[in-house]
Formats: C-alpha cells, structure tokens, sequence
C-alpha cells in the first residue's frame, strides 16, 4: 500500500477537530487580566500601606503570587485553573510557580536528592536557562558596543 | 496452521473461560462501570506511589482471573503481560508473587493483543495447558511518564485520549485441558490471529494517537481479511482499542477506500469506555487498560452470552517514548488482531 | 485606572499566547522559554521598560517581564561591575523569584502529595 505521509498529514488536519480559537482566548483573556489585576492590588497594598519601595514592593508581590500558586497546585486547584483559562494562567509569574512545584511535589516518591532535587528544573530549568543565556548574550552585545564606543 | 501473509488459524482453538477487570474512579464512573469486577474509589490503591497503583492492579486483575476459573498459581504455565511503564514495572512488580513463568510484553496499548496471540499460540500449539494474558494501565503513571506531573497544568486538544486506569486478565486454556476440569466458563474461544506490523505514516502529533494508530488497525484488519478471504460481515462487531473518535473517522475512511464499509460493526474500546461529554475525556480512552478491561468486563460477556458470535479485537498501539518524540521522530503504530468466537453448547436441554 | 490597565494588558498578552497555543503545535514548555527570551530582548531593545512603567502589574507578572528583569540585572551589574556584570546580573535580579520558587517549591513537595487529574 503506497501513502503519501504530506496527504496524510493534510488529511488528519482535516479531520481533527480544533479547540474553538475565540472562547478559549476569551477565557485566557479574563484569567490572565484577574491574574495581573489582583498582582496590582498587591502592589498597591505593599507600596502604600506597607510602605515599601517601588523595586522591593515589586519583588514582594511576585513572592506572594509565587507562594499562593504553590498552594493552589497543592490542593489540585491550578491544573483547574489552567484548564479553564489556558495561557491566561500559563503565562504570568503564578504558572512558572506551577511549573517548579509540580514536579517537585510528583517525582517525592523518588527521593529528595534524585527525585525532587532533579526534577524541580523539569520544566522551569529551560525558562531559568535560556533566560539567563539570552540576558549574558545581550549584555556582551551591550558591553562590546560600549568598549568599541568609548 | 499458517493463514495467509500474517495469520494463524488454530485447529484447537484455545478457550477463554475468565476474564477479571479492575478499574479506576473514572472509568467506574464510565458507561461501562457497573461492569467491571472491581472499581476502586482511590486511583491510588491506597499505595504510596503510582506505580505501586499500577502493579496493585496487575496482581488484583490476575488473582480475580484465576478465582473465577477456580485455579490457583501453580495451575497457570506461563504468563503473558504488560504495560506502559519504562523496564514494564507495573507487571514486574505486580506479578512476582504468582510464582508463574512470565513473558514481559511491550506493545504500548496493544499489549492486550499481543499477550492474548502469544498466549493462544502457546496454548494451541501444545505447550502449555493454561496461560493468562493481562496489560494494565495507570493514568497517573502515563502521564507523569509520557507528559506531564499531575500539579502541571495544561489544556489537552480534542484529540487527545484519556489513559484509561485498569487491567484486565484473561485465562486462556485448552479445550480440555491435561489435569482435570475448569471452575471457568466458555467465555469465548480463541479462532484465529493477525499479528500486526509496524505501520508509519509519519505522524509527528503526541496529542493525536488515533490518527497515528489507525494506519495500523486498517493494515491489520485488511490483513486478516486478506489472509482469511472474508470481509467484514464475518464478524458481528470489529473493535478496535484505543482509537478514540479522530482514529475511527481515520480508520473508516481508510477501509472505505479500500471497498469495506465497517460502519455497521466498528467499535472502539477507548469511545466506548467513557462518556465524552460528560466526562471531559475529549477524543475517548486509550492505555493497554483500555482495551483489556473493555474486552473483559463487555466483549468477552456478550460473546459468552451468544449475543455477538464473531468479534474481531484489534488493540491498537502507538509506538513512541519520549526519546523518540523529543528526537523529532514520528509515531509509528502497531495492532495486533484476536479473532474471538461464541462457544456453542454440546448439547442443548431443550426442556428447561 | 491603574487595574484596568493590569488587566487589559495582562489580558492581551495572555489572549495572544493562547493563540499561539491553539495554533500552532508548541508546548507550554518551549512557548514560556519564548516569552522569557522575547522578554529579555524587548528590554534590551529599550522597548519593555516604559512599557512596564506604563501598564504596571499587567506587564510585570507574565513571563515577558521576568525576561525583561534578567536583561535589566544584566545591564545594571555591568554599568557598575563591567563585563563581570554581564555573569551577575541576570540571576541576581531574579533571584527574589527564583528563590521564593524554589523554597516555596521544595516545601510544597514536603507538604503534599499528588492528586489525580479530573
């Protein structure tokens, strides 16, 4: 039996259903923006009636998210929470959080060191590492620019 | 005696005469929970890990099929088993206690077939009296293995599967078999196979296995046709495992093309074993679990019962680790088709 | 004003994420390394920080701007350590998130166990 594996291709595309595209960036949409907005009301918190600086109340806040989303993963909610709202809770600080906790808390049953301690980074390492790269590559750029500058 | 390019006939066509089913909470809350042996509340089993889950099932699974055909450990000659785990831990672990010479199998979800071919094949060919095949799977341990933590949270595509959490056994034995009678019942028998060859059609997708894995069901249930020189109204149903409702489109559509219109027997063990809507499974069940607590809790009852007399059953597998995807290599799929027969009663008491 | 712009703009980001998502087949994994190193470019392109300044929470919390603090470590550290900067900066700079991630991430594994998905 002869198959073209590009026609197949096409035709599964065909035939997979697609999540329907504007419901699930609306969802995103609103999850995303509640996310962000109680992250401004904990900044508003922090620089007022706390007192704290600009740049130290900022830190403060992404502390605070991360610590509540470690919670959340805990108690099973923020699968739930990604499931309703996609991206929307992906893509804030909250589901890098998720993505650090959730490994640690599965891979226990495999040993602190080699269980927990390995796979923490499963899927937030990539994030910390490129992250890092791309920041040191850009600074070389910036720091060559300004020794070739002067 | 060899059919055709792929198949075996059995001229003592070995008997099914147990099947036990455990399942999970989900897939007892299923069209087919009130079916199973066994359902447990906790996907956990009240273990300590999910693998630990997952071997609890094996042993529950085996032990059930063997009270229910009244034999114990040292009436079964070899074992036939496996499952989706990494060195197939679940089985190894679940398993050690019997006591019973083991064959580990991996043919990802269509282990279930492939343990019932080799099983029968030893059992017709004489070399053993009684053989048990049985393939479990975990929803916790696929997907921690294969995608994600469980805490992770993701959107799954509509044509994603669920992994099913189960095992099935079954016992699979000689008509007669040496050393006295069976407690079991005539389930079904076990007619012929087609054993499956690995068929790639360079799908890439993870999240859509139905359209990776029908290739295989079409070439195998083609095949048999072939090898057999019957189509498909020789068989009261043809079910396939864990294709999910993108797969059975596929798959339809690829036999149609070929002349044989399935719609009138085509069944899927992974649509049937949850409902869709409800349950939020998206394109249906999959896990070698699948196919084996389906087959044992409604396919293997409604053969014994007389009510279908002919099934072919194709678990259907998808040939992937995460190796292989991370390396950019395509999802090549595998199934492996059991002929299962109705056993007529010798004689009938027409005064009852 | 000030939440209605944290929640447009981290709304916005967030809805065209999910795009991304939906439509192409990328996996969470590698679109959060995207955002992270689009983040550290958009900062080094002058681009991100009146932007932050402007939308406040909203431009802070999603990756993006976790990406643009590893670039505006960097740039500092350099401003005052030189080339030296360019190692210290990045993770000095995350590392109030880094940190509270792992500690809260480790205790987190000590207190719960897994549940099933449903």
């Amino acid at each position: 039996m002869e198959i073209n594996k590009n026609a197949y291709d096409a035709y599964v595309k065909e035939v997979t259903p697609v999540n329907r595209l504007w419901p699930d960036v609306g969802k995103a949409f609103l999850t995303g923006g509640l996310i962000c907005t109680l992250a401004q009301g904990l900044m508003n918190w922090l620089t007022g009636p706390m007192g704290q600086e600009k740049e130290a109340a900022s830190a403060w806040m992404l502390i605070l998210l991360i610590g509540l989303s470690i919670l959340l993963t805990g108690f099973g909610l923020y699968p739930k929470l990604v499931k309703f709202g996609g991206a929307g809770a992906l893509v804030p600080i909250t589901g890098f959080a998720n993505s650090v906790v959730s490994p640690a808390i599965e891979y226990k049953a495999e040993g602190h060191v080699f269980g927990v301690g390995c796979k923490i980074f499963t899927i937030a390492g990539p994030v910390i590492l490129f992250g890092v790269v791309t920041s040191w590559g850009l600074g070389l750029i910036w720091w060559i620019g300004r020794v070739m500058g002067s | 005696m060899q059919k055709g390019k792929a198949s075996i006939q059995f001229e003592c066509p070995p008997w099914i005469t147990a099947a036990g089913s455990i399942a999970g909470k989900k897939e007892g809350e299923g069209p087919l929970g009130a079916l199973f042996d066994r359902t447990k509340e906790d996907d956990r089993m009240g273990k300590d890990n999910w693998e630990e889950a997952e071997s609890y099932l094996q042993k529950e699974a085996a032990g059930l099929a063997m009270k229910k055909a009244g034999l114990s450990p040292q009436d079964i000659r070899y074992l036939f088993g496996g499952d989706l785990l990494g060195q197939l831990i679940a089985t190894s672990f679940g398993l050690m206690e019997f006591e019973i010479p083991l064959f580990g199998l991996y043919g990802a979800c269509s282990t279930m077939g492939e343990a019932m071919s080799l099983a029968a094949m030893t059992v017709g060919g004489g070399f053993a009296d009684r053989c048990i095949a049985l393939a479990s799977s975990h929803f916790a341990t696929a997907e921690k293995q294969f995608r994600f933590p469980l805490g992770y949270g993701n959107q799954r595509p509509y044509s994603a599967t669920w992994t099913a959490t189960g095992c099935g056994a079954v016992v699979i034995e000689k008509e007669k078999a040496a050393g006295g009678k069976t407690k079991g019942e005539k389930m079904a028998k076990i007619t012929g196979i087609t054993t499956g060859k690995i068929v790639d059609f360079g799908l890439k997708d993870s999240m859509n296995m139905g359209a990776a894995m029908a290739p295989a069901a079409f070439h195998t249930i083609w095949q048999n046709f072939q090898d057999f020189g019957w189509d498909q109204d020789h068989f009261d149903r043809i079910i396939t495992g864990d294709l999910g409702t993108v797969g059975q489109k596929i798959l339809l559509d690829l036999l149609r093309k070929e002349g044989y219109d399935l719609r009138q027997q085509h069944m899927d063990c992974g649509i049937e074993l949850y409902d869709g809507m409800k349950q939020d499974t998206h394109a249906g069940g999959s896990g070698c679990g699948c196919s084996a607590i389906t087959l044992c809790a409604m396919i293997l009852p409604k053969l014994k019962t007389g009510e279908w007399k002919r099934v072919l059953f194709v678990p259907t597998g998808a040939l992937l680790s995460t190796v292989s995807f991370n390396e950019g290599r395509s999802v090549p799929g595998i199934a492996h088709g059991v002929i299962l027969e109705h056993i007529e009663e010798e004689k009938r008491e027409w005064n009852t | 004003m000030e939440y209605v712009k944290a929640f447009l703009v981290g709304g916005v980001i967030c809805g065209l994420v999910q795009i991304l998502l939906d439509r192409t087949k990328l996996m969470p994994g590698r679109v959060m390394v995207l955002l992270v190193v689009s983040g550290c470019i958009l900062g080094a392109l002058g681009i991100y920080p009146p932007f932050l300044e402007w939308a406040g929470a909203g431009a802070a919390v999603p990756l993006l701007g976790f990406g643009n603090t590893l670039w505006k470590g960097v740039k500092e550290a350099m401003e005052t350590e030189g080339l030296l900067g360019i190692f210290k900066g990045g993770l000095t700079a995350s590392s109030a998130g880094i940190g509270a991630a792992l500690v809260f991430g480790y205790i987190g594994a000590l207190l719960f166990k897994p549940k099933m998905k449903e």
